[in-house]
């Protein structure tokens, strides 16, 4: 039997590393009941801690929200009896349960190896099937075949852009040079993504393997991972996983000896937006200030020190092994006919189901939402949800049918985006969402171009000014008219998408925005200079609750009388209306 | 400092590895970091300051990271931070009068399933409230006053 302990990121915020030490302290209580080990991101974040108990015979049972406490009565009950406690399992193979809706649906390309496998073991990988791909590239492929098969394939740079990934290659081929670099961006910066994080940490060989033939195919010898200091459990895990891959001959010189030499590094990011982008991250991987470059010339043609050099994101990469692996039409079998393969997703907001999801193009958002996702915890209706981050926008449930597809969503003003999509309910204002990417983005623009630089700040002004109550006729149409220009004259993707979600929450939610100009109201109760908390003397019955809770002391009132709330010490907190079990706190 | 060659794209490794021991950059050695590689102070003081993890400043003992992902936001991380700040009477980015917390900020911490989430030095607290958040940090002082 065997005890498989789900330790990535959010399973170790979740107290993962306790759940381990408690069933290390039972297996030493109990030697030999079961052998414990260590996996990935099983994609149920929701229910984080996960633990899987795999049974000699091929049961599978996967238990969550699992604690230290709860791994003790597992371990008695079901480890040593042999009989699952019902209550905790939230997926099993071999009965049903309601989690299931969570994985219909999903077809797992890029996760196939993660929440199974222990990342630090290449073995585990390998007997999965890593590095078949690269052996078959190496060993019986021209560089020329490798880049057709990838074109064959339909692989499209899962960054968000979506160009082409065997175009790129071909690309970077072409010109002569005696040095070529190869490049992982794992810079995952989009606030609300970890989809990139979860690969590096739950099959780090997938990436090594598809920069291995990344590199074979353009003819470089050297790559980089480029990793954002944030994800110091995705760079432990990569460094483990290179140091495996050298010693078995997969990077070094003469590689499976087929006389390919390819050496891997990695780089720490050190925490900028902007170096997502293409020609930025180049300038940080060199130790200067990560600031985007005028194209042409194109990195692949001067990149990384001046040399030919090819970047591709972790997900394009993770594809690759096995598309070679398997074949090309395998791969564009899924998917739609301009978008082929699969997608990996990062689910979260008020959704009641979040974690990761892949998906074949061409899946409509109101499937990944509600059938994988589940709707919002709440019950709430869905407002809105994001997609692509600060460069993406907002797509109003009106739209959830839309099929996810890099054409499809584009026309929506939002952009596939490199997986962070979410789900936002009738409390969440959009007005105050647009505020929200912009500060990001206005903290984040590097500098170099007027329009984003300055623009952004007036945009954010204009915004803030609008939550704040005091919005005037025609901001509305500077925001639009200020988004127009910062797009066409910013030289990087950050300028150049900066204004997209103030643009997307316009276009749909342009009655919000009128709300809060017009009526200095805000529809969903979030901002907080437009809303005011009152209790309603019928209904209080003077409990004080909310009085001594109250951090302000706002709230005043002997008990069993009536309370009032005095408006100017007031902080909007809401924690009153929360811990007022009568109903009596209302909001407007 | 010895590992590295001096190059200009060791900068970067060379000054994470400066702020892992010292906790910030001290003014004396990027002094020294300058006389030993040749690179210009205003070239490290321009990297320096364009990345958001080098500080420049020493922190308190005690960090506190509340997310400002886009998860946590819709999710109220807000209120969380003006809790926090309130409890411990600084605005972000300050550092409390007795040098015991630092409150930050920080994009993504991606444990967005965890929403609303902060993080005190290595550990993460993840579905707050303001009323939990400040709980958080009442403990933590009335462990560190016991254990004195």
């Amino acid at each position: 039997m065997k005890i498989v302990i789900g330790l990535g990121s959010c399973g170790i915020a979740s107290g993962g590393l306790k759940v381990k030490e408690e069933f290390e302290k039972l297996l030493a209580e109990h030697p030999g009941a079961a052998e414990l080990a260590e996996t990935g991101c099983m994609g149920m974040c929701y229910k984080e801690v996960n633990v899987e108990i795999l049974e000699d015979d091929g049961r599978s049972t996967i238990y969550g929200e699992v604690s230290a406490e709860r791994a003790r009565e597992i371990f008695e009950s079901h480890v040593l009896g042999g009989k699952p406690v019902e209550q905790y399992v939230v997926r099993s193979n071999y009965a049903e349960n309601e989690n299931d809706a969570f994985f219909n649906g999903q077809y797992r390309y890029v996760l196939d190896r993660c929440g199974k496998i222990n990342p630090e073991s290449i073995d585990e990988a390998i007997a999965a099937g890593a590095y078949r791909g690269a052996e078959k590239a190496l060993k019986t492929m021209t560089p020329e075949e490798v880049i057709d098969e990838i074109l064959r394939s339909g692989l499209r740079g899962r960054g968000g852009a979506g160009f082409p990934t065997g175009q790129k290659w071909k690309f970077a081929r072409a010109p002569q040079a005696d040095q070529k670099y190869i490049i992982c961006n794992a810079d995952e910066g989009d606030p609300g993504a970890f989809m990139n994080r979860s690969v590096l940490e739950g099959d780090p060989h997938a990436v090594i393997e598809g920069l291995l033939i990344g590199g074979y195919a353009i003819g470089a010898t050297e790559g980089y991972i480029y990793v954002r200091a944030e994800y110091p459990l995705a760079i432990k895990r990569l460094k483990i996983a290179i140091k495996q891959a050298e010693e078995r001959g997969f990077l070094g010189d003469n590689v499976m000896g087929t006389g390919f030499s390819f050496h891997l590094h990695i780089k720490e990011g050190a925490g900028a937006f902007v170096c997502g982008e293409e020609t930025a991250l180049i300038a940080s991987i060199e130790g200067q200030r990560g600031m985007p470059r005028m194209r042409p010339p194109f990195p692949a043609n001067r990149g990384l020190f001046g040399k030919p050099s090819n970047i591709n994101n972790v997900e394009t990469l993770a594809d690759v092994g096995r598309i070679i692996a398997d074949g090309a039409e395998k791969y564009a079998a899924l998917g739609t006919e301009k978008s082929k393969g699969t997608k990996v997703f990062a689910l979260a907001g008020k959704v009641k189901r979040g974690g990761l999801a892949e998906v074949p193009l061409g899946t409509s958002l109101r499937d990944v939402i509600y059938g994988i996702g589940g709707g919002t915890a709440s019950g709430k209706p869905i407002k809105a949800v994001q997609m692509g981050g600060p460069s993406g926008g907002c797509i109003p449930a009106d739209l959830l049918d839309t099929p996810i597809d890099y054409e499809s969503l584009a026309a929506t003003g939002a952009i596939m985006g490199s997986g962070g999509m979410i789900v936002m309910d009738e409390d969440n204002c959009m007005v105050d969402i647009a505020r929200y990417f912009l500060t990001f983005i206005q903290s984040e623009s590097c500098g170099k171009c007027t329009f984003c630089r300055i623009g952004t700040r007036r945009m954010l002004e204009i915004l803030t000014r609008i939550t704040k109550g005091e919005g005037r006729e025609g901001d509305i149409e500077l925001l639009e008219e200020l988004g127009q220009q910062i797009k066409r004259s910013s030289l990087c993707g950050l300028g150049q998408t900066a204004p997209n979600p103030v643009l997307t929450t316009i276009r749909y939610f342009r009655n919000e925005y009128e709300a809060h100009i017009r009526d200095k109201k805000c529809p969903a109760h979030q901002c907080k200079a437009l809303i005011r908390y009152e209790i309603q003397a019928d209904k209080c019955v003077g409990c004080t609750v909310c009085a001594r809770k109250c951090p302000a002391g706002a709230i005043s009132g002997s008990a069993k009388n009536p309370h009032t709330i005095d408006q100017s010490k007031c902080i909007k907190c809401g924690i009153c209306k929360s811990s007022c079990r009568f109903g009596a706190i209302t909001v407007d | 400092m010895s590992e590295f060659e001096g190059k200009e794209s060791d900068l970067i490794p060379i000054l994470q590895r400066i702020q892992a021991s010292y906790g910030y950059l001290p003014e004396d050695i990027i002094r020294e970091l300058s006389a030993r590689t040749g690179i210009f102070v205003t070239k490290i003081m321009g990297v320096a300051t364009f990345y958001s993890q080098f500080r420049l400043r020493p922190m308190g003992e005690h960090t506190i990271r509340v997310c400002f992902g886009t998860a946590c936001h819709v999710n109220g991380s807000e209120s969380i931070a003006d809790a926090l700040s309130d409890e411990l009477k600084i605005p972000l980015g300050g550092t409390t009068q007795d040098g015991k917390f630092t409150l930050e900020s920080v994009a993504c911490l991606g444990c967005c399933s965890l929403a609303p989430v902060m993080m005190i030095d290595d550990e993460t607290y993840g579905r707050l409230t303001p009323d939990k958040a400040r709980n958080i940090i009442r403990e933590l002082y009335a462990k560190e006053g016991a254990s004195k």
